[in-house]
């Protein structure tokens, strides 16, 4: 029988004081972050403007295809080369979103490179008009709230007080710095990155459940044991299967990430970040965070604990 | 076999033969190369396609459009109904693309989403959808006029040679267009609905023009009509000048007790403006007994008979009509008096060739992220690993059926929900699994570890379930287009999972524990 990670005993939770400072320290890098830059970058889908994908028959530097489009009245474009198989294919990101800003595109490059053809059916488009950019941002802010407050109330309902604020502080943990990840690396916040933050929302609970019921298990049996050390010998417990349903989730996300082209790029990238934290999170922010409750209401209650 | 896995098993075989059922038709549908689908008659193509499940934009390539109805121009009493009269417009529109499965949606207080599938020239769609609506009165020919010119038209087009394909219809050889027509009544041509695209071929015949009389025009009828239980549409000749436009109507609603004969039948009452009042006596005067044709952007919508001249400028019209007849001729009419401008405030366009990348990109991704997930499972379970295993493709078997089944749209990021419900749907079997190897060192019987291995951890995985459907739910509220996709998919391959990972596999090991006593379990 091929075991990993089964009979363990590692001294987990002396360590938490580290882990703590690391992840604070990945928190509060993603807060800085975004207070100086304003917010996460957003796609069109909440910012407005016009997104193309186009793919021509020959290569032009974009510096040229810059040139061409300021030509066309179309200033301010962001530009960047995609790696094309045959020809060349370019991302355009455009701000404004009235009128037909593809169809401007394509005349200005048309007219710039006479030789240059367009190929209508490799072509992609977005363009979002502001006030829908906003909507669709609100309808996103609210879907968070909504999804997170439903898992609150269920995580409330079902723990008590000191495994719940483990649980929450864990779950914010995982999606905030994946959202930081993100934004580390210059990705845009997309209709498809929120949709990969709230999945990881959802399933950042899965794990923390698993170690919770175990603790909760483990308590009633070994009332006189010391905190630490039913949270040690419960986390050691099912560290294999911890770790080993995060594996199989983290290797088709990983498959996404590889495989599933670039339009799934930031969404399996969001998952594979948000499920190695959410499984790291599980032990080291849900459980050690409700140890630190527990000690300290125990504390509260005169009870000598640690 | 207890009685209770009887009812597993028979749960478990119920459930696949109907996803089996209900993916049939996609099967078929998508394994049809497009010239076996031509050849397919037109009414079971329709059927297997609305059966298969649907491909999102994403993936099949087309078109999405958010239009709002703009009334900033329009009074109160006006802004009332724009968006019917303009959805109406839109719909009037939509077939000119000639996409398989056009959607047209009101979505909230004035906004209309536009989905054209498969469309590939997305400036004519953005010109034609944006247009202001054209609402005129013209003449329709008399049948003496009308049938010489068919005739002219058919001499014309069999000595091009036109009739030339149909070598053993005779009939098509020397009347090529008027073969055609299903029935000849009046003044218009009946022409089966799989024919139609033929008949626009033809009568886009280069020099065909010539023929036709400078103040004629063939013009179709705007929807689907029935006749002798065929579908299809009609074919007008009309005089191409418009008697008078959309400008001259005040109101127009749908009403009963239009006719004394027939107090019950529903019809349209329609009022002029005071100029229009005029013109209309006029017409009316000059052409009892003629069909005056009502056309929307060069479609006809009605075609109803002058009896008497009507100076009051208040006139009925009144036929066969339907109370949803009644209330679209109405809307027609009112759209053409008062256009209701409409403006594109999203647009998404999806290039075909991208869409079928993207197809192809996620299914690998999915194969390989599955082979992974696969050869993990067997390597560390063994045996209960591939018992988890088929339990994994009988979950993505349910999630595809039930797509498939509730009509609903497979996009890009359903397709990732899928690869990741993959991933999750093992997590279930894990849970179980680990509890039992625990139960087993701890020097339980096989029996007794599986079934507390499957106890204990039901508490825990219904809670993992929960959260992450909490979630999922939430997408669903907000989701638009493929984000829905996304949460459709997680959902149901959740749900699917409670049956086949917890379910299943316990009916897989009570059989295979059957009533023996078993040493050993390869877990």
């Amino acid at each position: 029988m091929l075991q990993l990670l089964v009979g363990t005993d590692f001294p987990l939770m002396k360590y938490r004081r580290f882990t703590y400072i690391f992840s604070g320290t990945l928190v509060l890098a993603t807060a800085v972050w975004l207070l100086i830059h304003g917010g996460p970058k957003l796609s069109v889908d909440f910012s407005g403007g016009t997104l193309m994908r186009i793919h021509i028959n020959q290569t032009v530097a974009p510096d040229q295809l810059r040139k061409a489009l300021d030509a066309g009245g179309l200033t301010g474009a962001e530009l960047q080369q995609l790696a094309g198989t045959t020809g060349s294919e370019y991302l355009i990101r455009l701000k404004g979103g009235e009128g037909d800003v593809a169809a401007s595109v394509q005349n200005a490059i048309s007219k710039a490179f006479p030789g240059v053809t367009i190929d209508t059916a490799r072509t992609q488009i977005e363009t979002v008009g502001p006030r829908v950019g906003k909507e669709l941002g609100q309808k996103a802010i609210w879907a968070i709230l909504g999804s997170l407050a439903g898992i609150l109330i269920y995580v409330g309902l079902r723990y008590e007080f000191k495994y719940a604020v483990g649980a929450v502080v864990a779950l914010f943990h995982d999606v905030f710095i994946t959202l930081g990840v993100l934004c580390f690396l210059n990705r845009e916040v997309s209709l498809t990155v929120v949709a990969a933050l709230l999945t990881i929302a959802g399933y950042s609970v899965n794990d923390t459940i698993v170690v919770f019921d175990r603790i909760r298990e483990r308590n009633k049996a070994l009332r006189k044991e010391r905190h630490s050390r039913v949270m040690d010998i419960a986390v050691n417990e099912t560290l294999s299967r911890t770790v080993i349903t995060a594996f199989t989730v983290f290797l088709t996300a990983l498959a996404l990430l590889i495989w599933g082209g670039e339009v799934l790029r930031d969404f399996s990238l969001a998952m594979v970040v948000g499920v190695a934290f959410g499984t790291y999170s599980s032990i080291y922010v849900a459980s050690a965070l409700a140890l630190d409750t527990w000690i300290s209401l125990d504390r509260r209650k005169g009870i000598k604990a640690e | 076999m207890p009685r209770g896995d009887q009812w597993k098993l028979l749960s478990v075989i119920l459930a696949t033969a109907l996803s089996f059922w209900y993916l049939w038709p996609s099967y078929r549908y998508y394994s049809l190369t497009p010239d076996q689908r031509n050849r397919l008659p037109h009414a079971e193509l329709t059927d297997l396609r609305r059966k298969a499940i649907h491909l999102g934009l994403d993936l099949q390539g087309g078109m999405h459009l958010l239009l709002e109805v703009d009334k900033s121009k329009l009074s109160v009493a006006e802004a009332k109904d724009a968006v019917d009269r303009a959805m109406e417009v839109l719909r009037n529109r939509v077939d000119q693309f000639g996409v398989a499965e056009p959607l047209i949606q009101r979505e909230g207080e004035n906004r209309i989403v536009v989905q054209l599938p498969g469309l590939t020239d997305r400036t004519r769609a953005r010109e034609l959808l944006g247009k202001t609506a054209q609402l005129e009165f013209k003449l329709v020919r008399t049948p003496e006029e009308a049938k010489s010119l068919f005739q002219r038209l058919d001499n014309y087009l069999a000595a091009r040679g036109a009739g030339a394909a149909a070598k053993l219809d005779t009939a098509l050889q020397h009347q090529p267009l008027t073969g055609h027509f299903m029935d000849f009544g009046g003044s218009s041509a009946f022409v089966r609905l799989e024919d139609t695209t033929t008949v626009g071929r033809l009568l886009a015949t280069s020099g065909l023009d010539s023929i036709i009389p400078g103040d004629s025009q063939l013009l179709w009828s705007n929807q689907d009509q029935n006749f002798q239980g065929v579908t299809g549409r009609s074919l007008y000749v009309l005089k191409r000048t418009p008697e008078m436009t959309g400008g001259s109507i005040a109101t127009a609603e749908a009403r009963v007790g239009l006719e004394s004969t027939n107090p019950g039948a529903w019809g349209v009452s329609m009022t002029m403006t005071p100029k229009g009042r005029a013109d209309f006596g006029r017409v009316t005067g000059n052409n009892v007994g003629r069909q005056l044709a009502i056309v929307l952007d060069d479609k006809v919508s009605s075609a109803p008979v002058i009896r008497e001249r009507i100076p009051s400028g208040d006139a009925s019209i009144t036929g066969s009509f339907g109370i949803d007849e009644a209330k679209d001729l109405a809307i027609v009419l009112r759209a053409g008096a008062l256009p209701a401008p409409v403006r594109i405030i999203e647009e998404r366009s999806v290039g075909p060739s991208l869409g079928s990348d993207s197809i192809h990109k996620g299914l690998m991704a999915g194969a390989i992220g599955s082979a992974l997930v696969v050869v993990f499972m067997l390597g560390y379970y063994v045996l209960s690993g591939g018992v988890a295993i088929v339990a994994l493709v009988l979950n993505l078997v349910y999630v595809v059926a039930t797509l498939a089944g509730f009509g609903a749209t497979l996009t890009l990021p359903g397709i990732a929900g899928l690869v990741l419900t993959v991933g999750m749907a093992v997590d279930t079997n894990v849970l179980i699994f680990e509890r039992i190897r625990e139960e087993l060192r701890n020097h339980k019987s096989v029996r007794q570890s599986v079934n507390l291995g499957y106890d204990r951890a039901f508490r825990t995985i219904l809670d993992a379930h929960l959260t992450t459907l909490i979630s999922a739910l939430f997408l669903f509220q907000f989701g638009t287009g493929p984000i829905k996709g996304f949460a459709v998919t997680l959902s149901v391959g959740l749900i699917a999972n409670m049956f086949t990972a917890v379910l299943f596999t316990r009916m897989i090991f009570d059989f295979m524990l059957g009533r023996g006593k078993v040493e050993r379990l390869s877990i």
